[in-house]
C-alpha cells in the first residue's frame, strides 16, 4: 500500500537500528506493567465485545453497569469474562440478558456460586469466537471494497468534519467525499476524553464536534459505504480512539468497520492529564483491536510541536515515533497499519524553514519505510490572514507528494477561526489536488546534496533522538514522563485522571479477546 | 462580470479621503471595491448566479460581479463576488474600547513590580470549561513565549500558574483562592454555537458570589476576543489575535497597582 522510498539522505542505518533497539527495550519494560495490570475500560471492553450494548433507566451503559457490578464484588482482577461465562453457566442466558437482569437488580455476578474455570471458559470463549469472527468478517469486507474499486496510490486526502451534529456531519462529509477526500475523521465533541463512559445512540450536540457512539459509526459508515458505490472509491472512515474509554471505542470502530483511529501511546497522558498507568494498560488493549480489525492507527506525535517547538524539539517526535512503533508491535498492529504522526509546524519566518520541514518528513519515511505516516497541516502559525495560510498549506501540500506522506490531513485556510466550512474543504481538497498532480513525480527527480542542509539537519536529528532514547532507556518511560521530556509536559506516575479505574491482575485472570486476535489474524 | 478587481468603469466619484464618509479602497479612494466569498445550499447555474447577485446588492454591493463560482456539492455552490460597497462610515464618530497602556517588555515589568508593588504578583491562567486547546493560554504563560515575546513564567516577579485545559470554572475559582492570586487570566480558543460567552459571564457570577471579582484583575483572551466584548461581559481586559504576554502583563500589573492605590488612598 505504501510505496517504499528511495534513500536520500544518507542516514546512519546502523545508529537507526541502535535506537530501534533500545525503544523495544523501553517497550518491554513498559510492558511488564501492563501485562500485570487490567483497568475498568478494559474490561468494559470485553463486555462490549461479548455483545453487551445499549443503556439502562438511567442512560448508563450496560458495559459500566456490569463492570461497576463487578467492581463492587472485587472481582475485577480476575475479569469480566470470567463473571459473564459463570453467569451464562448458570443462567444459561445469553450475555446481554445477564447484563440487562444486573442492570435490573436481578444478578450479582460476583455473589453467584464459582463454576468451574474450565466450563466457564469453554462457554465464554464461544461467544468470543463468534464475535472476533464478526470483526474478521468486517476486515474481509473492506479488503473485498478496497479490491473491487482499487486503493489510491498516492496521498489519501483527509479531512475532517466537525459541525456537532451527525447527520449535518454526513452532509459535509459526502460533500467532501464527492469533493475527492479519501478519509473522513468525524472530530469529537471537547471533553469526551475525559468521560469515563461511550455515550449511546445518535447525537446531534457537542461543542468543536459530537460524540463518539456506536451509533454515529454506524450512521457515517453507511453514508460513506452509499457515496463510496456512487464515486467506486473506498472512502475511509476516521475516528478518535484516546481518553479514558480508548479500548472501548476500538472495539466498536471495529464492529462499526472504521478505517483509521487516532491510537497513541502517550497523547492521553500528556495532552489530556490521563494517568500514565491506566493509559499504558488501555493503550495495549485498543492497539490488540486496531491490529486484528486492520484499522490503520495514528499516531499523536504532531501535537507536541503545537506546545514545542517544531525546529529545535523534533528529535522528540522521531524518538516518539521510536516507542510508539515499538508499543504498535508489540500489541500485533503491523507497520503497515502504522500511521506515526509528524507535523508541519515550524516557524513560517524561519530562514530554509521548507528544507527543514522536507528533511524531518523525508526522515520519517526512510525510518519508516512501510508505515503509512499521518502528516499534519500548519496549525500553530495559521494566523486569519487566510491568503498567507493558503500559502502555507501548498507549501506543506509540496512536502507530502515530494516525501510520499500517505495520510495527509489537509490544512484550512480558515485553522485559527473555525471549524472548517464546506467551502474551506473544498478550497482545501482543490489545492491539494492541484498540487499533487502538478509536481506528482518530482520526488522521483530530486535528490539531496552531499551534507547539504537537508542531509545535515536529517543526520543532526537522529543523533539527537538516539540521545534522547538513551537517557529515556536509562530512567524508564515512567520516569522520563515526569520530567516533561515530551511537549514539555510534566506529569506524576500517580497524578491525572483514570488511575482509580487501574488494576493488578490475578492468577486466574481471564480476557480471552488479546490471544484470540493476537494470533489469529 | 464588470466588477472584477481591474474596473474600467468611468470614475467620476468624490476621489478625495473624507474621514466622515470612510469607504473601502480598491486601487482608487472612495471605490469603495470589497471581495466577499460565501456559499448558497442550491444547484451551480445561471440561477444560482443570479442569487449571489441578489444577495450582495442586499448587502449594499454597488454593481455585483460573480467572479468565480464552483459546485461543492449537487446542491452547493460556492461564489466569490466583487463588488462597490454602497455604504460609509464615519469614522471620527467611532466609540472604541481599547486597552490603552503603555507595553513594558519583561525587563520593564519586573522593574515596575519591584518599584511599585514590591512583592511578587500571582498569575493563575487556564482554558475553562469543555476548551481542551491551551495554544492562547501557553502563548501568554509559558517560559518560552510565543513569536519571540516571553512568556509570564520566565518573569522575575511574577509567580504564574498555567492550569491547562478544560479546567471547571469552579476549580478555577477555588485555585484562585487557594493561591491568593492577583491576576486571572482565562482563554477559550475553540467554541462553537457562543458557548465561550456563556462559559465567560458564568465565571464572573462564581467570583461576584465568592466576593473576590473585585480583589482579582480579571482577563480574557481569544480568537474570538476583543477588548469591547470582555468588558461588556465583566472583565477587565480582552485581548484577541496578535497580543503577547508582554501586552497582558503591561495592561495587568499596572491596574493591579492602581487598584491597590485606591485600597490605600481609601
Amino acid at each position: 500500500m505504501v510505496k517504499e522510498p528511495k534513500n536520500k539522505l544518507n542516514l546512519d542505518f546502523q545508529l537507526v537500528e541502535k535506537i530501534r533497539d533500545s525503544a523495544r527495550d523501553i517497550a518491554e519494560e513498559t510492558q511488564e506493567f501492563i501485562e500485570a495490570h487490567t483497568t475498568i475500560a478494559v474490561e468494559r471492553t470485553v463486555a462490549r465485545l461479548l455483545g453487551i450494548d445499549g443503556v439502562d433507566a438511567y442512560d448508563v451503559p450496560l458495559a459500566n453497569v456490569v463492570v461497576e457490578n463487578i467492581k463492587k464484588g472485587n472481582g475485577i482482577g480476575i475479569g469480566t469474562a470470567i463473571y459473564i461465562g459463570n453467569a451464562m453457566l448458570r443462567t444459561g442466558m445469553p450475555p446481554q440478558e445477564i447484563a440487562e437482569a444486573v442492570a435490573a437488580g436481578e444478578i450479582d455476578l460476583t455473589k453467584l456460586p464459582m463454576g468451574d474455570f474450565f466450563d466457564i471458559k469453554m462457554l465464554v470463549d464461544g461467544v468470543a469466537r463468534q464475535r472476533v469472527e464478526g470483526i474478521r468478517n468486517n476486515r474481509r469486507t473492506r479488503e473485498a471494497l478496497l479490491e473491487k474499486y482499487g486503493d489510491k496510490e498516492g496521498p489519501y486526502l483527509y479531512v475532517i468534519v466537525a459541525t456537532g451534529n451527525i447527520h449535518e456531519d454526513i452532509i459535509q462529509a459526502v460533500a467532501a467525499a464527492r469533493q475527492g477526500a479519501d478519509v473522513i475523521a468525524v472530530i469529537r465533541t471537547t471533553g469526551q476524553s475525559l468521560l469515563d463512559y461511550v455515550p449511546y445512540g445518535a447525537t446531534t450536540e457537542g461543542f468543536g464536534g459530537t460524540y463518539a457512539t456506536q451509533e454515529n459509526f454506524r450512521l457515517m459508515r453507511a453514508a460513506l459505504d452509499e457515496t463510496g458505490e456512487e464515486l467506486g472509491r473506498y472512502i475511509r472512515l476516521c475516528n478518535y480512539c484516546s481518553g479514558l474509554c480508548m479500548p472501548e471505542i476500538a472495539a466498536m470502530g471495529a464492529m462499526e468497520r472504521l478505517d483509521v483511529m487516532l491510537n497513541d501511546a502517550l497523547y492521553g497522558i500528556l495532552f489530556r492529564d490521563i494517568n500514565m498507568k491506566r493509559t499504558m494498560v488501555d493503550q495495549f488493549f485498543s492497539r490488540v483491536i486496531n491490529g486484528f480489525a486492520g484499522v490503520i492507527i495514528n499516531t499523536g506525535e504532531d501535537n507536541y510541536l503545537t506546545t514545542a517547538d517544531a525546529y529545535e524539539e523534533a528529535h522528540t517526535v522521531l524518538a516518539s515515533q521510536f516507542i510508539n512503533e515499538q508499543f504498535a508491535l508489540k500489541a500485533g498492529v503491523p507497520e503497515g497499519q502504522m500511521g506515526l504522526g509528524h507535523a508541519f509546524e515550524m516557524h513560517p519566518d524561519l530562514k530554509n524553514g521548507f528544507l527543514y520541514e522536507l528533511s524531518q518528513a523525508q526522515m520519517a519515511r526512510e525510518i519508516f519505510p512501510k508505515a503509512p505516516l499521518k502528516y499534519m497541516p500548519p496549525t500553530k502559525f495559521m494566523t486569519g490572514n487566510i491568503f498567507k495560510g493558503h500559502i502555507q498549506d501548498a507549501l506543506f501540500n509540496m512536502v507530502t507528494i515530494l516525501t510520499g506522506q500517505k495520510l495527509h490531513l489537509l490544512g484550512m485556510l480558515t485553522e485559527a477561526l473555525h471549524t472548517p466550512f464546506m467551502s474551506d474543504r473544498a478550497l482545501a481538497i482543490e489545492n491539494a489536488k492541484y498540487i499533487f498532480n502538478s509536481m506528482e513525480d518530482l520526488g522521483e527527480e530530486i535528490e539531496f546534496k552531499q551534507n547539504g542542509i537537508i542531509q545535515s539537519r536529517a543526520g543532526e536529528v537522529l543523533l539527537k533522538a538516539h540521545q534522547l532514547i538513551l537517557e529515556i532507556h536509562r530512567d524508564g518511560l515512567f520516569n522520563t514522563l515526569e520530567k516533561g521530556t515530551f511537549a514539555g509536559v510534566k506529569r506524576p506516575i500517580d497524578g491525572g485522571k483514570g488511575l482509580e479505574g487501574v488494576f493488578p491482575k490475578e492468577k486466574d485472570y481471564y480476557n480471552p479477546f488479546i490471544a484470540m486476535m493476537l494470533q489469529e489474524r | 462580470m464588470s466588477g472584477g478587481l481591474y474596473s474600467t468603469d468611468k470614475k467620476e466619484f468624490d476621489k478625495t479621503l473624507d474621514l466622515t464618509r470612510l469607504m473601502p479602497y480598491g486601487d482608487t479612494m472612495n471605490d469603495g471595491k470589497v471581495q466577499i466569498s460565501f456559499t448558497l445550499p442550491v444547484k451551480d447555474d445561471d440561477r444560482g448566479i443570479e442569487a449571489a447577485k441578489a444577495l450582495a446588492k442586499r448587502m449594499g454591493l454597488n454593481e455585483p460581479g460573480v467572479a468565480h463560482h464552483g459546485a461543492l456539492d449537487t446542491d452547493f455552490t460556492f461564489y466569490v463576488v466583487y463588488g462597490s460597497l454602497t455604504h460609509c462610515v464615519d469614522y471620527t464618530q467611532l466609540h472604541v474600547e481599547t486597552v490603552d497602556t503603555e507595553i513594558m517588555d519583561m525587563w520593564e515589568t519586573d522593574t515596575y513590580i519591584k518599584e511599585n508593588i514590591k512583592r511578587k504578583v500571582v498569575v493563575i491562567g487556564a482554558s475553562t470549561g469543555t476548551d481542551a486547546h491551551t495554544v492562547g493560554i501557553d502563548a501568554i504563560m509559558n517560559m518560552k513565549g510565543y513569536a519571540g515575546h516571553y512568556g509570564l513564567e520566565r518573569y522575575e516577579m511574577i509567580e504564574a500558574y498555567n492550569l491547562g485545559s478544560q479546567v471547571e470554572n469552579e476549580d478555577f475559582v477555588r485555585r484562585a483562592i487557594e493561591l491568593k492570586a492577583d491576576i486571572l487570566l482565562v482563554s477559550q480558543t475553540v467554541t462553537q454555537k457562543n458557548i465561550h460567552i456563556q462559559n465567560l459571564t458564568n465565571l464572573v457570577e462564581l467570583l461576584e458570589a465568592e466576593g473576590i471579582r473585585d480583589k482579582v484583575i480579571l482577563i480574557c483572551g481569544g480568537p474570538r476576543i476583543n477588548h469591547e466584548l470582555a468588558k461588556e461581559l465583566g472583565y477587565d481586559a480582552g485581548f484577541g489575535p496578535g497580543k503577547y504576554a508582554d501586552d497582558v502583563a503591561s495592561f495587568a500589573v499596572k491596574e493591579l497597582y492602581h487598584r491597590l492605590g485606591d485600597k490605600r488612598t481609601r
